[in-house]
């Protein structure tokens, strides 16, 4: 499904402020595979992401998404296959426009052209859909997105990603933002949709408990480098102290990131 | 006289039009209206006194400006210039372009030629005044342009570009290209300029390179006042206002032009009054924009 291979990163080669986040960077991920990936700040989970869908291109190695190679293809065109959603529950959807305008955008991938999608039978599915979020917005499709609740807009991102049928999802602490009662429902959420569709679905998330209870695999980055990387059997048995213990033992050094440790 | 103003208005409300589409819409501030419409001007000029006839005018007119819209897109997207300075240059190449356009002139009257205009006014002679007829026929032209823009905004592709202005990375992530989008964008909207500047033309009675001086800042100012007059967030009435707010500001500098020299304005300061009117609106904006957040 995914594989990056040898891949190198540096952000402003040559200058005082050159800062090699990847070097030599390996990592396959099988389809139906639901990893979760914790690490501490500046770990690079995040560009690890930019690097997957095109926000960044590697300095040099290949990365390969459904056995094609697409190191070098632009953010929009791999966008046809990757459903993406940021911290930022702004990010996902437009604010100045309606609830169906928005899902009426994300409905289908790549080039709109001029044809009126937004039927009367297309606001009944996008009702229905929303009706499954079972927080009442299935009555408010002419709302504008911008007068939603940050959970709520969360939650109508992730829909909107899941009807859009992407082949790889990322999901980069997107619950991270939200209150604690939003953020419970969004992730369960999101665990339902990734069952229910079988999403190949990477998941950043600086809560370590989360990491440990959601998906089957679990990777540990730190500095540009996987340094745990766990599968679904061992996982099982995992804790949060279990896990600090090994990655000390393994850098030397104290996980830095006490905000992990405390939002178990 | 009240009928002038309406017909201008409606002339240039389409332009209006056209800076709302890069500049609300797409959020590209985009200069290049300041060539397109004498461009669209010109062409049609050209088509009238040539003989090739008024549709190919306006349909060139439009086609015109299109490409002129894409040409600054281009350079925008290719060379990772802003949109200002992008603008910037397809004006200013226009200039020449234009003047090449009206054969190595500066303008062309197009007298006793036959206009839409004329036409129009032959066609209800004796049943409708001059002044009545091309108010009529303004008004059909402007809603037929208006309908078509409310409906290409209820589109795929409209609703893209509306999400486009406020979130590209939304749109990017539908693998959409926003190269191509801008593009088509500032090509249609340019497209609508020089389609008023063809209408402006035979309204006027002539073609003149520098008919285009300043009117983007028009444009912007009728948006602006449009936006003072109606609050709405339906495109039917975002459209709408933005022809309403293109009369007012005729209708304003009507009263610049003829009642100003009670306050020692000459028409010569009705650049600097528009100027003023868009930094007004633009205070009148600022200082709402606070209270927003206290509520
Ligand atoms: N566009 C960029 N330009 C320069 N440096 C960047 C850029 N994006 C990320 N970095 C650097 O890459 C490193 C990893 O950042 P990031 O992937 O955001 O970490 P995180 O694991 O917290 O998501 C950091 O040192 C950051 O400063
Ligand atoms: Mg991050």
């Amino acid at each position: 499904m995914i594989a990056i291979q040898d891949a190198s990163l540096i952000f402003n080669a040559g200058t005082p402020n050159e800062n090699r986040v990847f070097d030599a960077f390996n990592l396959t991920v099988k389809k139906g595979e639901f990893v979760t990936i914790i690490g501490s700040n500046g770990a690079g989970k995040s560009t690890l992401f930019n690097l997957l869908s095109g926000t960044v291109m590697p300095n040099t190695g290949r990365i390969l998404l459904n056995g094609r190679e697409v190191t070098k293809e632009p953010e929009f065109k791999r966008a046809k296959t990757i459903g993406r959603i940021f911290q930022d529950p702004l990010a996902g959807t437009a604010s100045n426009m309606s609830l169906e305008d928005n899902m009426m955008v994300c409905l289908k991938k790549g080039f709109k052209g001029l044809t009126i999608g937004l039927t009367q039978s297309r606001r009944l599915f996008f009702k229905e859909q929303l009706a499954t979020l079972q927080m009442g917005l299935e009555e408010r499709l002419k709302d504008n997105v911008g007068l939603l609740s940050g959970g709520q807009r969360q939650a109508l991102t992730l829909l909107m990603m899941v009807l859009s049928t992407p082949k790889l999802v990322l999901l980069d602490e997107h619950t991270a933002a939200l209150d604690p009662r939003n953020a419970e429902i969004v992730l369960s959420l999101t665990s339902r949709f990734v069952k229910e569709y079988g999403l190949t679905t990477l998941m950043v998330t600086h809560n370590m408990q989360q990491a440990i209870d959601l998906g089957n695999r679990l990777l540990m980055m730190d500095a540009g480098e996987v340094v745990l990387d766990i599968g679904a059997e061992e996982k099982k048995g995992l804790t949060v102290e279990k896990l600090v213990a090994m990655f000390s033992k393994i850098r030397n050094k104290k996980f830095t990131s006490d905000e992990a440790l405390l939002s178990r | 006289m009240i009928e002038g103003i309406f017909v201008e208005g409606l002339i240039y409300g389409i332009m209006a039009l056209g800076v709302f589409f890069t500049f609300r819409v797409l959020d590209f501030p985009d200069l290049t209206v300041d060539g397109s419409f004498p461009l669209g001007a010109v062409i049609m000029a050209r088509c009238i006194d040539s003989g090739i006839g008024l549709t190919a005018g306006i349909t060139l007119a439009f086609a015109g400006g299109v490409a002129a819209g894409a040409v600054t897109a281009l350079i925008h997207n290719k060379l990772k210039v802003p949109h200002l300075l992008a603008g910037i240059l397809t004006m200013t190449m226009l200039y020449s372009v234009n003047i090449r356009i009206l054969g190595n002139r500066a303008n062309l009257p197009l007298m006793r030629k036959e206009t839409l205009l004329t036409k129009a006014t032959a066609l209800t002679h004796g049943t409708l005044s001059e002044t009545w007829t091309l108010l009529l026929l303004f008004v059909l032209v402007v809603l037929v342009i208006k309908v078509l823009m409310d409906l290409f905004f209820h589109t795929d592709m409209g609703l893209t570009f509306g999400a486009m202005g406020s979130n590209t990375q939304m749109v990017i992530s539908q693998g959409v290209n926003p190269d191509t989008y801008k593009m088509i964008g500032v090509g249609l909207s340019n497209g609508l300029v020089a389609l008023s500047g063809a209408f402006a033309a035979q309204y006027q009675g002539f073609a003149d390179i520098n008919l285009g001086q300043g009117i983007v800042v028009s444009g912007l100012a009728s948006v602006m006042i449009g936006e003072f007059l109606i609050r709405s967030t339906r495109i039917s009435m975002l459209t709408l206002r933005v022809i309403i707010g293109a009369i007012f500001y005729k209708a304003i500098m009507f009263l610049g032009r003829y009642y100003g020299y009670t306050i020692h304005l000459t028409p010569n300061d009705l650049k600097l009054v528009s100027g003023v009117l868009i930094i007004g609106a633009l205070v009148i904006t600022q200082m709402k924009k606070p209270t927003k957040g206290t509520k």
